[in-house]
């Protein structure tokens, strides 16, 4: 298997022969290689928060709760890459299984269903719902293939919020669910303001576990199925996997995920509204998938990270420079409104300039980049006659 | 060469003389197989039984409905009529029970009416979900009859949705039949290894539960199949090359390694699919002689597509000739060789 750890290896000095000596190391020990990475980052962007031109920005704790949140989109990604990097299912809906974890949580410890279970099994449970509608959402559609899949779970992320929205008696329709419930470990509650460090923290071991068991599932034999439905469905199919209940795993596995995610949320703000888990969720996650390069567990994290400080920090960094420092147009403008445009162009850019994403894992880079190889590996019929 | 894991699975088979061919010998069994496509007759009532550790070849002209035969056996397309028998069992039949799929399709709608039910949403009139969810259960319904009433015209709406029949492929290789492709369709972005590992699927025990903790279980399997794959790699002359994507290797080399992830799953019958167009004669003469050994030493029978009459000749017990989707001779290669109606369906009627 050749995904790679990008991030401790990457900003190593020393020359190729050692970098490829730490990349196999951390082949051989995915796992532990996890751990220490993102122990890494649990340390490092705090520390790079208190640096000058970002410290002046906003405080500390603004920027930890900042990471809090990119963390849950993170989580989306990597679970979206199940889907869409790992087995080429392309789903556009994906926010629908962030509703359902989300809401799961609201309805199990909130003063408006006056339920109060605790959050570290209801983790458990929103993944395991969220798991459970992917496979609903799955069984029938799976079938489908590109752009049919695409529209079915298209409609489906548009269904899920607008039930959610009219179902008012248990939703409580567009006000949402308020005053959930927040983490507590023995009788030590999270607190929801000042120190952001127990959700910071929460989320970098959820962010942890997701990656490690993330890696599991793609070297063992069911990410190699996932793969192989990728390249070739019916060679797949003909080498024994059963494809559908491959895609309903990938399915179910990337909708856990962003169950997680869900629960995660909504303990963390406390509230939760459709709203929150439209379309440009959905999109927004894929774009960080594509933009990270698909496959490519850690790509796909630093990826989605990225994208979430732009969108969150650097857009609004933006309209605060230009309100300062009076530029005739740019001043004018609102860029946090033009996000999506600019997401637009930087996938346009992207698929003309980098299609294997901003990190690739080396399968991918290799993908795209063995022309010549790729004149003479092109199958097809070499005599030019196909019989029958 | 040799390899002992697999030969321990598959019990070794003398290569069985063509004349004997008790009910107990044939491993495959193929009774009035007709496949029609719409007017098309692809393939018309044949009848063909493969013996056990034999190397049975189907020849014909172009467009003669080899492959469609083939596809039939392998399970990618549902006969018309007819069945396949394998090992005694019946294998494939006429597809039926079609009407579980629409089934299938309207679970997630009545799941989501019953939903909507239960929330109390359709009671105070929420009429925009009702009637949309009225709507997809009216349309679903519809599938259904058409299902059962037209089912052909069912199965092509399906196919123009896009609807792969997935499902049977996997059983056949479950029964121990390996299939190549005649149009080389290996996993083009992964490594040799890997597509010949993707080939041993059914072979590797662990589960889900296995994956996520990587238990001990989960280790040993990978080892041994990594071990075991590199040994089919090496039986097919491809052991230097297991990290190299498949889709980098030479032609010739993509042929072996289709070989080698069929071999996988330890089939008993291997369906090769044309298993030298396309090469030279030095790699025709190294193939033929694969399949030879393949026969010797893992026991294997063979089901062959060919056009490359000296490899027919050359290696096969019993030949099937196909013309225009019907069985127009069968026997020895001596046999088909000196029938009339072949030579007519080659070469036309000779002058008189």
């Amino acid at each position: 298997m050749s995904a790679v750890i990008q991030g401790p290896a990457r900003s190593l000095p020393g020359g190729p022969g050692l970098r490829r000596r730490l990349r196999d190391l951390a082949a051989q020990h995915r796992s532990l290689s996890v751990l220490i990475g993102m122990a890494v980052v649990t340390v490092v962007l705090p520390a790079v928060a208190l640096l000058p031109p970002l410290s002046s920005f906003s405080g500390l704790n603004v920027w930890i709760d900042g990471f809090t949140i990119a963390g849950i989109f993170v989580l989306l990604a990597l679970g979206l890459n199940i889907v869409v990097g790992l087995s080429g299912l392309l789903d556009l809906g994906y926010a629908a299984f962030f509703a359902i974890g989300a809401y799961t949580y609201a309805f199990a410890a909130s003063p408006f269903t006056g339920n109060d279970f605790p959050f570290w099994p209801m983790l458990l449970v929103g993944a395991l719902m969220a798991a459970t509608f992917g496979i609903l959402l799955g069984a029938p559609t799976l079938r489908l293939r590109g752009d049919y899949l695409a529209i079915v779970t298209l409609g489906f992320g548009e269904i899920v919020p607008i039930v959610i929205l009219n179902s008012s008696k248990y939703t409580d329709g567009p006000n949402g669910i308020g005053g959930i419930s927040p983490p507590t470990i023995g009788d030590v509650v999270f607190p929801t303001t000042g120190n952001p460090w127990p959700f910071y923290l929460t989320m970098i071991a959820l962010i942890t576990l997701s990656m490690i068991l993330i890696y599991r599932l793609q070297d063992s034999r069911l990410g190699r199925a996932w793969m192989a439905i990728r390249e070739d469905e019916l060679a797949a199919a003909a080498n024994g996997v059963n494809t559908v209940t491959t895609k309903l795993l990938a399915f179910a596995l990337g909708a856990s995920t962003a169950g997680l995610a869900g629960v995660f949320l909504a303990s963390k703000l406390q509230t939760v509204t459709p709203n929150l888990f439209r379309f440009d969720v959905s999109f927004t996650v894929l774009a960080m998938v594509v933009l990270g390069g698909m496959g490519n567990v850690w790509g796909v994290a630093v990826g989605a990270f990225i994208l979430f400080m732009i969108q969150s920090v650097f857009l609004k960094q933006l309209n605060i420079f230009f309100d300062n420092v009076h530029v005739p147009i740019l001043s004018d403008l609102d860029f946090l409104q033009y996000q999506f445009l600019l997401y637009g162009i930087a996938l346009v850019g992207m698929m003309l300039l980098r299609p294997e994403g901003l990190f690739p894992s080396r399968r991918r880079r290799r993908e795209l980049h063995t022309e010549e190889d790729q004149a003479f590996g092109e199958h097809g019929d070499p005599l030019g006659a196909s019989p029958e | 060469m040799r390899i002992p894991e697999s030969v321990a699975t598959v019990p070794a088979q003398p290569a069985t003389s063509t004349g004997a061919r008790s009910s107990t010998d044939v491993l495959l069994q193929a009774r009035g197989v007709t496949k029609r496509f719409g007017g098309l007759v692809a393939v018309r009532d044949v009848d063909l039984d493969i013996p056990k550790g034999g190397i049975v070849s189907i020849i014909g002209p172009n467009g003669a409905g080899k492959t469609t035969f083939f596809n039939v056996v392998a399970g990618i397309i549902d006969p018309t009529t007819g069945s396949v028998g394998f090992r005694g069992r019946p294998l494939i039949t006429r597809p039926r029970r079609t009407w579980l799929e629409p089934l299938l399709w309207m679970l997630p709608a009545v799941v989501m009416i019953l939903a909507a039910l239960a929330l109390g949403v359709l009671d105070r009139g929420e009429s925009v979900i009702s009637i949309a969810g009225i709507a997809i259960v009216g349309v679903l319904a519809a599938t259904l009859l058409l299902a059962i009433i037209r089912p052909t015209r069912y199965t092509r709406l399906m196919e123009r949705l896009g609807i792969l029949r997935s499902a049977r492929p996997n059983d056949v290789v479950a029964a121990g039949i390996g299939r190549t492709f005649q149009n080389i369709r290996l996993f083009q972005n992964m490594s040799a290894l890997e597509n010949v590992l993707v080939g041993m699927h059914l072979k590797l025990r662990s589960n889900l539960l296995d994956h996520l903790v990587s238990s001990p279980r989960q280790r040993r399997d990978e080892e041994a199949a990594a071990r075991r794959a590199g040994e089919l790699l090496a039986l097919v002359g491809l052991g230097g090359r297991k990290d190299e994507l498949a889709k980098n290797l030479p032609y010739g080399d993509q042929r072996r390694l289709e070989l080698a992830r069929a071999l996988g799953n330890d089939p008993v019958l291997l369906l090769l699919d044309e298993p030298t167009a396309g090469m030279n004669p030095a790699e025709t003469a190294a193939m033929t002689a694969l399949i030879g050994r393949l026969r010797r030493d893992l026991g294997l029978t063979i089901l062959l597509i060919e056009h490359d009459m000296r490899v027919v000749m050359g290696i096969s017990d019993h030949i099937l000739v196909l013309d225009h989707g019907e069985q127009i001779s069968e026997g020895s290669p001596d046999e088909v060789r000196r029938d009339p109606k072949v030579i007519e369906a080659y070469l036309g009627t000779a002058p008189t």
